[in-house]
């Protein structure tokens, strides 16, 4: 490999040709300052627009002050990452910076966890000069139901541009308008609703500051626990106990099924459930119906449609409502389990209890943002009233917590309540990339075969590449699966599909990097994907710890169809379970 | 941006298509593309630009922010009747904004503006090469010298149908 040697503040230093001053400089533990970079790693993205300019360095016998996060090391370089000039200039950028920034950090909810309020105490910032005589750059604030837009705290760093653009490929948001007057908009700067978001949050997750965040249900919430009037249970999401932790100075991946339980308890909920108990009945219903296309296929039925696509992401299933119109019958029709959790919480639950589902308020707590806007969607409405009434992300949930006054660390392990609490490890695992599909073989493979499964781990679908396939063999039977992450990946995954290059009988997408763990609406990562790993990994040992690993051997799943639902496809799980999808390609303007 | 909703017909699709296709459908070549649209549609309206994106395969915020981004590019048509108010340093000192601020206030409508009916369009120009006529007003191909505010009205007069 060819390399340069220079000098970074007095220290001589080789690197591979082509490296940027900034990671050379990080090499050697000297830590400049980036506010506009994002170096994600794992997902083959660099966001270097080098647009704050808060990362200059000095180079001898350069004229002007270089940004190192674009600047490439030359041989013989002699950088200088702290001289008063540099200080200097950092400290007018972001005086500058912030001289266009609202000053309502008090009460932005960010705060405490804004990359520019950070960068703002590091470099020791005590004024803004001449921000009474400036202009502040005002602009409408969006609200759609999963994320509001509020860019006038925008700083231009682009983040979610290459987010949305390069990582998800959803293109819903872009750099318009110039000077003064830029910010990140979707197209003919309409409202997200308007745009082909799929609210996933990704660009919530990266955002440095209180420009993108979540619609935020804590007080809904809070209102509703004191009403006496209804009863108020809450179901949670397999990645949330992966990750809430963090937000009590836990290590990534630390598993908190225990104290989340308690602690949910404690605020006062009167069931606490577990959205995995819906996720078993997802693979009841998906694995069915996988089984009977399949069949149907083996059999030469020339209608039968593959390979299914897995739709228990909303994000996803957002994604080809907008870009795959013609693909609609393509994914199951089995609804995710949040809103299986809300059906059957509404129907099966409310008669066990003999109230009105009017009386009941279903919470859901999600890694996820898509999920605000899934439990709002029409078609999971009944009169009216949601299925799912308000959903929570990791975040939210930590903050509700705090709000309680509860000291987190303190919590004894407490357990989900029956019937809705009672789940697998092969409903566990749907919170990581993969873990939809493998829960879907371990039943699906049974039920086929008629016999035990020899193994219940599969590594091989398993894993943090963008796209993987595998072939299970089901006792002579070899089954192709796809699997993808990140709804780049998911294209080109589903383009193979559309083009007839793939023959998979099944695929499963997950439209943020690392499945749910890695959720637009989980503790902020800051794009360290060695988080989302360390979350991979408690998931895979909650599920290991279970001793019932596989769904179709849930006694409450088994009780579920024995006392209401009959059996999976049956008429009232149709009704219940399964949903349709809509073509939102916008086909009023453009004419094909 | 500009809310006048626009209808494309088939040929008009057909041209922006013959446009994309002249730069082999290539994203990289956006400006290129906009350029020559814009030549042929005077200016680019959201319904043009959708038709661009699909083209050329890239999300329609993409084009919208390149067509934000340059000053050359316009989403609003200009008037049957474009009119400029030269700003240039004799016309200025001579009264031109007021004759500006008269047009505006008559039309209803900023500085790089269309009234609704798409009668006229208001812009400004810097020098025409009639400083001695200051302050100068073009209204198409017509030179209007010496125009006192009070004489816009009876100007634009001259334009009713």
């Amino acid at each position: 490999m060819e390399t340069v040697k220079l000098t970074i503040d007095s220290k001589q230093v080789e690197v591979p040709k082509g490296t940027t001053i900034y990671k050379a400089a990080k090499s050697m533990g000297i830590d400049i300052p980036v506010l506009c970079y994002m170096d994600l790693h794992d997902l083959g993205v660099e966001n270097k627009p080098a647009g704050c300019r808060i990362c200059v360095v000095e180079i001898a016998g350069r004229r002007n002050l270089a940004p190192s996060c674009s600047t490439v090391c030359m041989e013989g370089m002699e950088v200088k990452t702290h001289t008063t000039r540099v200080i200097n200039a950092r400290r007018t950028v972001m005086e500058l910076l912030l001289s266009d920034h609202p000053k309502d950090c008090l009460t932005c909810p960010k705060s405490g966890r804004c990359d520019l309020q950070d960068m703002s105490v590091r470099l020791g910032i005590r004024e803004i000069p001449g921000q009474e005589f400036a202009a502040m750059s005002t602009y409408k604030k969006d609200f759609s139901p999963s994320i509001i837009r509020d860019v006038d705290k925008c700083i231009m760093c682009r983040r979610c541009e290459t987010m949305c653009n390069q990582v998800q490929t959803v293109g819903a948001l872009s750099a318009v308008n110039r000077g003064f007057m830029a910010v990140v908009a979707p197209a003919f700067e309409q409202d997200l609703v308007k745009s082909p978001c799929t609210y996933c949050g990704q660009c919530v997750a990266v955002c440095p500051t209180g420009a993108l965040t979540e619609v935020d249900h804590t007080a809904k919430v809070i209102r509703a626990l004191a009403d006496p009037t209804k009863t108020v249970m809450v179901q949670t999401a397999p990645a949330v106990r992966a990750a809430l932790g963090e937000e009590f100075g836990l290590e990534p991946g630390t598993l908190v099924t225990g104290k989340m339980v308690s602690a949910l308890r404690k605020i006062g909920f009167n069931y606490i459930f577990d959205t995995d108990f819906a996720a078993d009945l997802t693979i009841m219903e998906e694995g069915t119906e996988l089984l009977d296309r399949l069949t149907r296929h083996l059999n030469g039925d020339k209608s039968v449609k593959l390979p299914i696509l897995t739709s228990c992401c909303p994000a996803w299933v957002n994604f080809f409502e907008h870009n795959y119109t013609d693909m609609l019958d393509v994914p199951s029709s089995a609804k995710s389990p949040q809103q299986m959790f809300g059906a059957i919480a509404k129907s099966y639950f409310a008669e066990k209890l003999g109230k009105k589902r009017e009386d009941l308020v279903v919470v859901s707590v999600m890694p996820c943002l898509a999920k605000k806007y899934e439990c709002q969607r029409d078609e999971f409405k009944h009169e009216g009233n949601p299925d799912v009434d308000l959903s929570l992300s990791t975040r939210e949930l930590a903050n509700l917590i705090k709000q309680f006054n509860i000291n987190f660390m303190e919590l004894p392990d407490e357990d989900f309540d029956r019937p809705l609490g009672e789940s697998t490890g092969a409903a566990v695992i749907f919170g990581a990339t993969g873990g939809v599909i493998e829960a879907a073989v371990r039943t699906a493979y049974e039920l086929h075969t008629k016999k035990a499964l020899p193994r219940v781990d599969f590594t091989e679908l398993r894993g943090m590449d963008g796209i993987r396939t595998a072939t299970i063999d089901f006792d002579g039977l070899p089954i192709k699966i796809g699997i993808a992450h990140g709804l780049g990946n998911a294209r080109k995954l589903l383009d193979q599909v559309r083009s007839g290059q793939a023959d998979f009988h099944a695929i499963e997408i997950m439209a943020c990097p690392g499945g749910c763990i890695g959720g637009g609406g989980q503790p902020l990562h800051h794009g360290d994907s060695s988080i989302i790993k360390a979350r991979m990994a408690a998931i895979y040992r909650e599920d290991a710890g279970k001793s019932i690993r596989k769904s179709h051997e849930n006694p409450y799943i088994i009780q579920l169809y024995e006392e209401f639902l009959g059996k999976p496809m049956s008429e009232k799980s149709h009704h219940l379970l399964h949903t349709q999808y809509f073509d939102k390609g916008k086909k009023d303007i453009y004419i094909k | 941006m500009s809310h006048i909703k626009v209808e494309l017909k088939p040929d008009q699709v057909a041209k922006i298509k013959e446009i994309c296709k002249s730069f082999g459908n290539n994203p990289g070549e956006l400006i290129n593309v906009l350029h020559q649209t814009q030549g042929t549609f005077g200016y680019l309206p959201a319904e043009v630009q959708e038709v661009v994106a699909a083209e050329l395969n890239i999300p329609v915020a993409k084009v919208y922010g390149v067509v934000t981004f340059y000053s050359f590019f316009t989403m609003i048509p200009k008037g049957k009747h474009p009119i400029s108010v030269c700003t240039g340093t004799a016309c200025y000192v001579r009264g031109a904004e007021k004759v500006l601020d008269e047009m505006k206030r008559i039309l209803n409508v900023k500085v790089g503006e269309t009234t609704p009916d798409g009668k006229f369009s208001l812009n400004c120009l810097r020098c025409v090469g009639a400083c001695g006529l200051a302050p100068v007003v073009l209204i198409g191909e017509k030179v209007y010298g010496r125009v006192s505010p009070d004489g816009v009205k009876d100007i634009l007069k001259e334009y009713e149908d």
